[in-house]
């Protein structure tokens, strides 16, 4: 069961990519708070995505750049620094999930989010801000234009075909990978918390 | 080797260690809100069942309209709803759970504290943010996604990698009229909202010492407005005074276990962080938000920034974004923007410290503009209307309203027009955070109340001079 992946795997992926000029960029933009309690299979998550940048008080699309024709389908989004700061919600992720984002790059990534991105299969990429600066005006000046990622290799390919190497944790590198889920995997430890647990127990008793 | 706290509670945690770091956690307390009811089916359909539901506590707090005393008092629909799956699943599943008819219920992070749930030494994880409100007792309180959140139910433990230390140092003691939200935003002003990113930060000093422990909730609940994740603070005698006789607190032979336990839940004086910071606390003035980000504060006394003056090209835009969907100027004095609403609540600053403040400034005044006031919990509301402080705000014109978490996010129909402005206690003042095209400013209890009889922003420090 460890072993099976339960999310799709990351192994290389290409892709349009979107510039997302928002520094501080936090979960309330990417998903309006309003819209957590909806299921994920509700026909409108996609909507729900960047919703209030995206759509004016009457539902019609903004000149927001999420919108143009040119990032439609669009599946790796460069922002700048602290992507994903604010709230817990793992909607966010969902919401670029909905959306066929499956990569991140920006200059740092709010830590709750980060977690959240490895959990559904999101790589979240951390480049420096002069690198990030570079793609997105690269994007910007080019619409339509793709980023690679070899998520193996460690390394992103520009639409001018300058190569990035990227840091991951090799934790979220295998999970990635392999599309596991956490519980599948830690199950596997099973008698390793059983274990701890018992000598937690004896040594905390006013814990319980 | 010499450890800090946070290493401490940590590697007391630690079941697993990988070769990179990544630690297996065993959890202590698992608190669980409303927002999270779609995910006992998912839990099932996934063929998982809770392993230690003796460890999860759950109460509604985010869909709760503030006027509703009964499940009946909520509009039918998708509140209601998370509200009663929420309940149903508690008892199906065997856990603690608060209904909204209990005096005990209110917003999930007034509510552990409160009932001795929290306890220093503990490692506790929540699916929000502001679980870092926790580590005011001395504890590692994480904020977790929904996968997480349903990883813990399932091994009662969570993966972590172990994050860098942060010191942060508040020296000298405050001024008058100067509170511990003022002290937050002081500090997320200097290290920025991602400056603690990647860090756990143990917050020390005269300052902090001095601090009631409700105050240090204050400031470790903001913790993840500054990026990081988890704030704590080394339990003392005030914080073990706190924690004694509340229901779920050890008695007896385990409590001076506990406590003997406690007594060495400090940094050692020869512990290395990643990273001091120290701010001059006398220095610290009540602050105000202007912008879209939390560590876009200032003190009341001075005017809204130039995005001229910022030399980031991206950050210079995103301020000029800011100050023009807040409808301020560059330059204008903060004291001469007013506002629309005012709220007093939220898990930063709903306790019953925070409804004495609020109402020593109400007090003899009349409010100017509409005010919603929300205790933290049933049994803060019990106190403050003990205290006649519920009379204060209602002589003002004020709504004493129901516990929960209300017009912090606003998803339980409680919420600003479009361009509407707020004098607000909560912790985030994202765009549309109260609802769409509302603008939040972020202010002290105190704060708050010296705006709603005021009608604008104001220095409390005079107000309380005049009196």
């Amino acid at each position: 069961m460890a072993n099976e992946p339960t999310i799709e795997p990351f192994r290389t992926f290409v892709s349009v990519a979107v510039p997302i000029d928002i520094a501080n960029c936090d979960t309330d933009q990417i998903i309006p708070a309003r819209f957590l309690r909806k299921a994920l299979d509700d026909p409108d998550y996609a909507r729900f995505l960047f919703h209030d940048l995206r759509f004016n008080a009457e539902g019609a699309e903004t000149d927001f750049i999420f919108n143009a024709s040119a990032y439609r389908g669009a599946g790796v989004l460069v922002s700048d620094k602290n992507w994903g700061c604010g709230s817990s919600r793992e909607n966010a992720v969902t919401a670029l999930v909905a959306n066929g984002i499956r990569a991140v790059i920006a200059p740092s990534v709010a830590d709750i989010h980060y977690n959240n991105c490895i959990q559904n299969g999101v790589l979240p990429v951390v480049l420096s801000d002069e690198d990030c600066a570079t793609l997105r005006r690269q994007l910007r000046d080019g619409p339509g234009a793709e980023i690679a990622i070899d998520l193996e290799t460690q390394t992103l390919t520009g639409p001018d075909q300058t190569s990035y190497a990227f840091e991951v944790d090799p934790f979220d590198k295998h999970r990635l990978l392999n599309g596991l889920d956490d519980i599948g995997f830690t199950q596997v430890h099973d008698q390793e918390i059983t274990e701890f647990v018992n000598g937690y127990s004896a040594r905390h008793s006013w814990a319980g | 080797m010499a450890q800090t706290l946070f290493e401490k509670i940590w590697h007391e945690h630690a079941i697993v260690t990988r070769e990179d770091g990544n630690t297996l956690l065993y959890v202590d307390r698992h608190l669980i809100h409303d927002l999270h009811f779609r995910l006992f089916d998912q839990l099932k359909a996934a063929g998982h069942s809770i392993r230690e539901p003796d460890k999860l506590f759950g109460v509604p707090d985010h869909s709760l309209p503030t006027t509703a005393k009964t499940l009946a008092d909520i509009p039918a629909g998708e509140m209601r709803e998370a509200v009663e799956v929420l309940e149903s699943a508690s008892k199906e599943h065997n856990f603690t759970h608060f209904s909204m008819t209990d005096d005990r219920h209110g917003i999930v992070h007034v509510v552990g504290p409160e009932q001795g749930i929290t306890l220093p030494g503990l490692l506790l994880v929540c699916g929000d943010s502001h679980t870092s409100t926790h580590g005011a007792l001395g504890c590692i309180a994480l904020g977790i996604g929904a996968t997480e959140v349903q990883h813990v139910l399932a091994t009662q433990t969570l993966w972590q990698r172990q994050p860098k230390s942060m010191r942060i140092t508040i020296t000298g003691e405050l001024g008058f009229g100067v509170t511990p939200k003022d002290v937050v935003l002081a500090i997320i002003r200097e290290i920025g909202t991602a400056g603690g990113t990647g860090y756990a930060i143990e917050y020390a000093g005269p300052v902090i010492d001095a601090m009631s422990v409700e105050g240090r909730m204050t400031i470790c609940n903001m913790t993840i407005e500054a990026g990081s994740r988890c704030g704590l603070i080394a339990p003392d005698d005030k914080s073990i005074a706190y924690i004694e006789g509340r229901p779920y607190a050890p008695k007896d032979a385990e409590w001076d276990k506990a406590t003997n336990y406690w007594q060495t839940l400090k940094s050692d004086n020869d512990a290395v962080f990643d990273n001091e910071v120290v701010i001059d606390g006398n220095a610290i003035a009540p602050m105000v938000t202007w912008g879209n980000s939390p560590q876009w504060a200032l003190p009341i006394t001075d005017t809204v920034p130039d995005p001229a003056s910022e030399p980031d090209a991206s950050m210079r835009a995103t301020m000029a974004a800011a100050i023009d969907y807040m409808d301020i100027k560059p330059g204008m004095p903060l004291s001469e923007i007013a506002v629309d609403m005012v709220f007093i609540g939220s898990c930063t600053n709903s306790r019953i410290e925070d409804l004495r403040a609020a109402a020593g400034v109400v007090q003899g005044r009349r409010a100017k503009v509409r005010t919603l006031v929300v205790p933290g919990s049933g049994l803060v509301k019990k106190q403050a209307e003990a205290e006649g402080l519920d009379k204060i705000f209602i002589d003002a014109g004020m709504e004493w309203r129901e516990p929960g978490c209300s017009m912090c996010l606003a998803v339980n129909g409680e919420t600003l027009e479009a361009g509407q402005r707020s004098a607000s206690t909560s912790n985030r003042n994202f765009r549309g955070r109260q609802g769409v095209g509302s603008r939040t400013h972020l202010v002290s209890p105190a704060m708050a109340a010296a705006a709603a009889v005021m009608g604008k922003f104001t220095d409390v420090r005079d107000l309380a001079e005049r009196t």
